[in-house]
């Protein structure tokens, strides 16, 4: 079936199978490997890409749904020269041992803190009509989606408030 | 995953004349069960009518005071809604309860109500499930049975409904709006249905009818309280969980669907206390086993968010 996704700024004409998940596609058809096939099944964070601007797991999503749509992957977010502020951040921070779940991580913590700035709660706004402030209680539950078998967390939101912080 | 043909609707009517003429053909919006299910070959679809686009996703505001929340709002959507943060807060706890934040930036409000049970034996395609295939017997009667139904169940299934928002919407008294070739409205606590001898017949719905929109009505007075008990502090399926809008109240992860607690509103509302309250709802459960902890928890959970509702309905 004819897709067109427009991938990290580029129109990408596809003819796939319906069932091509969008990770499959990114990362068998496309030549994008960077996001991460961990458990296929939306429990582990590691295919989490941002659409339109949202982050959500790539491997809960067919390619033919994504038609016209807009997605950023790791990609699109640094390269090894020009690395985005929050990669160097997770270098800073040492937020990663193997680093499989890394590219997720981070597609995921940009779309997190959009969700912040937009005000979205969470289950730990005690508050529902007030600002959220990203507590490290906030920030541990809004990334709870991203699993770190390695289990880099502490380092992991260190290196979120790192960029947060600068970039607010 | 099997093979399936793929359509994308345009409009409501449309999407449920498609399904009604596609034999095995199922609504997809935002795919996160589905999709799931569908690469365990759970589900095996020959035809996908994808909903996702339809003009659905908006919340508006009914003349009676109420809210009227397209089926295709997304869960986190709903919950940043200052409307429903403000007069709904047992919804949004209910719904950032749930999933991940990726998960409920992709799951519909309509979606949402029609996922299907986390139950091990369900998921497990070597192992007879009444529910996956009918007739074939429930392992989870004698087998692995800790986070199964405790109320409502039956000898041919114990599976439970996974949704949190659900059961705050069942004590808002939700209407489900429907469309097909006869537009109707469904109270909530009528979409899902008890196991009884057919587990796999879930809801109400007849094949061709789509959710178009859940209606609120006014809520409530008095205070609003969800709580959810499981195994790890965030991103896993309740153990049991209670909502409290003022007298009204309901649990979740106990049931074969949400399951409004009338018994203990009526000790409630008779003056009788939280705990006299539980007690008459519970003295029907029934537990498997591995799951008697649930009834102990629900003893302890529902005084204390009765309790903490009363304090905020007082501005406490």
């Amino acid at each position: 079936m004819r897709t067109t996704i427009t991938v990290n700024g580029e129109a990408r004409a596809l003819d796939l199978d319906t069932r091509t998940t969008l990770l499959d596609t990114l990362r068998e058809h496309l030549g994008l490997p960077g996001t991460k096939k961990g458990c296929d099944h939306g429990q582990c964070g590691a295919c989490t890409v941002l659409v339109n601007g949202v982050r959500i797991n790539s491997c809960l999503s067919l390619a033919v749904m994504h038609d016209g749509d807009s997605v950023t992957t790791i990609e699109g977010i640094g390269t090894p020269e020009k690395l985005h502020p929050l990669q160097t951040a997770f270098l800073t921070e040492d937020a990663f041992q193997c680093g499989y779940c890394t590219p997720g991580q981070i597609c995921s913590a940009l779309g997190m803190l959009e969700e912040v700035k937009q005000n979205w709660p969470s289950q730990e706004t005690a508050d529902l009509t007030a600002r959220i402030t990203l507590t490290d209680d906030e920030l541990r539950e809004r990334m709870s989606g991203n699993i770190c078998r390695c289990s880099a967390y502490p380092q992991i939101v260190a290196a979120i408030k790192s960029y947060a912080g600068g970039a607010a | 995953m099997r093979p399936f043909s793929y359509e994308r609707a345009t409009d409501a009517a449309g999407a449920a004349k498609a399904a009604a003429e596609h034999p095995n053909a199922k609504f997809i919006a935002g795919g996160t069960n589905l999709l799931d299910l569908m690469k365990l070959e759970i589900e095996h679809p020959a035809h996908l009518i994808d909903i996702g686009r339809l003009p659905l996703a908006a919340i508006e505001d009914t003349a009676d005071g109420g809210l009227r929340i397209g089926a295709m709002v997304t869960n986190s959507r709903l919950a940043a809604d200052e409307r429903v943060r403000a007069r709904y807060p047992v919804l949004v706890q209910a719904i950032v309860a749930g999933g991940s934040g990726q998960l409920r930036n992709k799951a519909t409000t309509g979606g949402n109500l029609l996922q299907r049970t986390r139950c091990a034996y369900f998921y497990d395609t070597t192992k007879p499930c009444n529910k996956r295939l009918p007739g074939s017997g429930c392992s989870a009667l004698e087998g692995l049975n800790r986070n199964s139904a405790i109320l409502g169940a039956s000898q041919a299934c114990i599976a439970t409904h996974p949704s949190d928002m659900a059961v705050a919407l069942s004590i808002l008294d939700a209407q489900v709006e429907v469309v097909s070739d006869n537009s109707r409205t469904i109270p909530l606590e009528d979409l899902h249905r008890l196991p009884g001898d057919t587990p796999h017949i879930e809801t109400s719905l007849s094949a061709g009818e789509l959710i178009t929109a859940v209606v609120l009505p006014p809520p409530p007075s008095g205070g609003q309280v969800y709580r959810k008990v499981r195994d790890r502090a965030s991103y896993a399926a309740g153990l049991a969980s209670v909502a409290v809008a003022g007298g009204r109240m309901a649990f979740g992860a106990v049931a074969h669907k949400p399951w409004r607690a009338h018994l203990a509103e009526a000790v409630l509302a008779g003056g009788g206390s939280p705990s006299e309250a539980i007690a008459a709802e519970l003295a029907p459960a029934r537990s498997n086993g591995r799951n008697q902890f649930k009834i102990d928890l629900l003893h302890r959970l529902v005084p204390v968010a009765v309790e903490t509702a009363r304090s905020q309905g007082r501005g406490a």
